[in-house]
């Protein structure tokens, strides 16, 4: 007899489990080495204290009362539970402070989209390291953990999530307008982006193109010669910022990997300065991100820059999978 | 960010671009514009009944229209062309719009009966029209964004057919010269979006294989607005 599990759920077999084992080893492993702790949380918290993190995106899709009439939630990433941590039980303790996780979050599903209610996440959270060295640490301890789960091919997009909110607040635009273009952006429908832009009061035709030049521009280090080409004091701030990542990334030997992109914009509120994204050849999507919270904390009543990366779990396995070398043998 | 089944992101973007052209109104023009930036049609206009044409440096792959969004999603497809209704009616997948392609150049109509007030009437004494539509998601948002609420009905095939014999008060559809609304009788009351073919690019591939994705953008670009 059959009987169903809620969509976007699924069971996992001893094949596929011992394969994720593994995997997961060897991502805990690497943490470890770099010194970072494992911790777990509860799967659910109070919806009032997941909210704190981030009211709008990351809320959570699942949330209930219990037995005391108290609304409880399903966290849907693991930044903000850890943040919650820190505050509580590492308020005191030396700094920096460095922790990992393997664990189950949840989102909501739109319809048929074969989408997942429940995922697993391994990431890690560097707690009290400000920008540079602290991005360029989690930037080394995510190659390291690629390299492990055998993803020597994927690459990592770095990008700068205060660019475009700081470029239009230089060309006045704000408000609704701004938070509609920023939509755009982030969705990257730079069609709607160029006619939005372009209708607006008080734009001009060479701000338009500032914007449209500048969420194409990715590759190396040039990249940010050409972005300073085009002027103004928001671009040169991010790319400036962009720049001593970049270096501090160079002076641990781990830039080769990783791609400048000022298109980059991460969809969570929560991010501030160095953004990050990774991608594989054998994946059509993204396989994690991450980048620098540094506000973050502060809503939890301790004020400290903070930095990690998530990868989900399924996805690095598939890509492991087809890159195997035996399955990788024709192309395309 | 969105999160799939395993099964369902697999793709191997190596080898050559795979750009994903649709088949049915916007081929011929797709295929024109290709010719145009130098990429051989030759096949792809032929009797074969094949569906993948390699070409020098980029694969052709056939489809419908309405398909292109799914696979340049999952990477199946690095980049692909295909109608702006099509990606306004699935807007929640999710592709980089990179270019308006400027041809294939219709419009998104809220379209009644000529000379009937049936659409009007329904909405003033029963406070809901009855829409009949291909393009639900379009439709719903269309009218929730003008704060109308309608009954919206969707039907794959001629949808000019629902309100000569009842199903519906009106219908939403994309018309191009306004002929068949003519012969059936209909007529537009509101227009809702104009549409034309777009070029689409896979969110990894833009970063991934962004020299040939920028190349091929611009190539299009030129073409395109000439």
């Amino acid at each position: 007899m059959i009987h169903p599990i809620p969509p976007g759920t699924r069971d996992i077999l001893p094949d596929e489990m011992r394969e994720l084992r593994r995997l997961h080893l060897a991502m805990v492993d690497v943490f470890e080495r770099h010194g970072y702790g494992e911790v777990a949380t509860p799967a659910i918290e109070y919806d009032e204290v997941l909210a704190r993190g981030d009211g709008r995106t990351a809320a959570s899709a699942y949330r209930f009362f219990d037995e005391r009439g108290d609304l409880l939630a399903l966290r849907s990433d693991m930044t903000v539970p850890i943040a919650r941590l820190v505050a509580s039980r590492f308020a005191e303790a030396e700094m920096p402070l460095r922790l990992c996780y393997l664990a189950n979050a949840f989102r909501g599903v739109r319809p048929q989209r074969g989408q997942m209610r429940e995922f697993a996440q391994a990431g890690v959270e560097l707690i009290g390291a400000p920008a540079p060295q602290g991005t360029a640490e989690v930037v080394e301890v995510l190659e390291a953990t690629l390299d492990a789960a055998g993803l020597g091919r994927a690459v990592i997009g770095l990008g700068d999530a205060d660019l475009y909110r700081q470029l239009l607040a230089e060309f006045g635009v704000e408000g609704e307008a701004r938070e509609s273009l920023l939509a755009r952006l982030a969705a990257h429908d730079l069609v709607g982006l160029e006619v939005e832009l372009a209708g607006l009061e008080g734009i001009d035709d060479g701000q338009v193109a500032t914007c449209m030049a500048l969420s194409q521009l990715r590759g190396g280090r040039e990249v940010l010669g050409r972005a300073r080409e085009l002027g103004g004091e928001a671009v040169e701030r991010a790319t400036a910022r962009i720049g001593e990542t970049f270096e501090a990334l160079e002076a641990r030997g781990v830039a080769d990997r990783v791609q400048i992109d000022l298109g980059l914009l991460r969809d969570l509120g929560y991010y501030s300065g160095a953004i990050l994204e990774v991608y594989d050849p054998a994946l059509g999507h993204v396989l994690g991100g991450g980048g620098r919270y540094d506000g973050l904390l502060a809503r939890f009543g301790i004020d400290l820059p903070a930095a990690g990366f998530a990868l989900y779990l399924e996805r690095v396995h598939v890509a492991q999978m087809e890159e195997e070398p035996a399955s990788r043998g024709g192309s395309s | 960010m969105s999160v799939e089944v395993a099964g369902a992101v697999r793709a191997k973007p190596d080898g050559p671009l795979k750009l994903a052209v649709p088949r049915g109104a916007l081929l011929a023009e797709t295929l024109d514009v290709l010719d145009a930036i130098g990429i051989d049609t030759g096949e792809v206009r032929g009797e074969s009944r094949s569906l993948i044409f390699e070409g020098e440096g980029i694969t052709l792959v056939t489809m419908r229209p309405s398909d292109v969004p799914t696979y340049v999603e999952a990477g199946a497809a690095d980049v692909g062309i295909t109608g702006k209704d099509v990606l306004l009616e699935q807007a929640d997948r999710v592709v980089y719009e990179l270019l308006d392609l400027g041809f294939g150049r219709c419009r998104m109509v809220l379209a009644g009966r000529t000379g009937d007030e049936k659409l009007g009437e329904s909405e003033r004494r029963l406070g809901m029209m009855r829409i009949a539509t291909k393009y639900p998601r379009t439709a719903q948002r269309h009218f929730e964004s003008t704060g109308r609420q309608v009954e919206v009905i969707e039907v794959k095939g001629s949808v000019e057919l629902a309100p000569l014999i009842g199903l519906a008060d009106g219908i939403v559809d994309l018309v191009a010269t306004g002929r068949t609304l003519e012969e059936n009788d209909l007529e537009v009351r509101e227009e809702i979006v104009e549409c034309t073919a777009r070029f689409v690019a896979n969110r990894v591939a833009h970063k991934l294989r962004a020299a040939e994705v920028d190349a091929l953008t611009k190539k299009l670009r030129e073409t395109t607005s000439s």
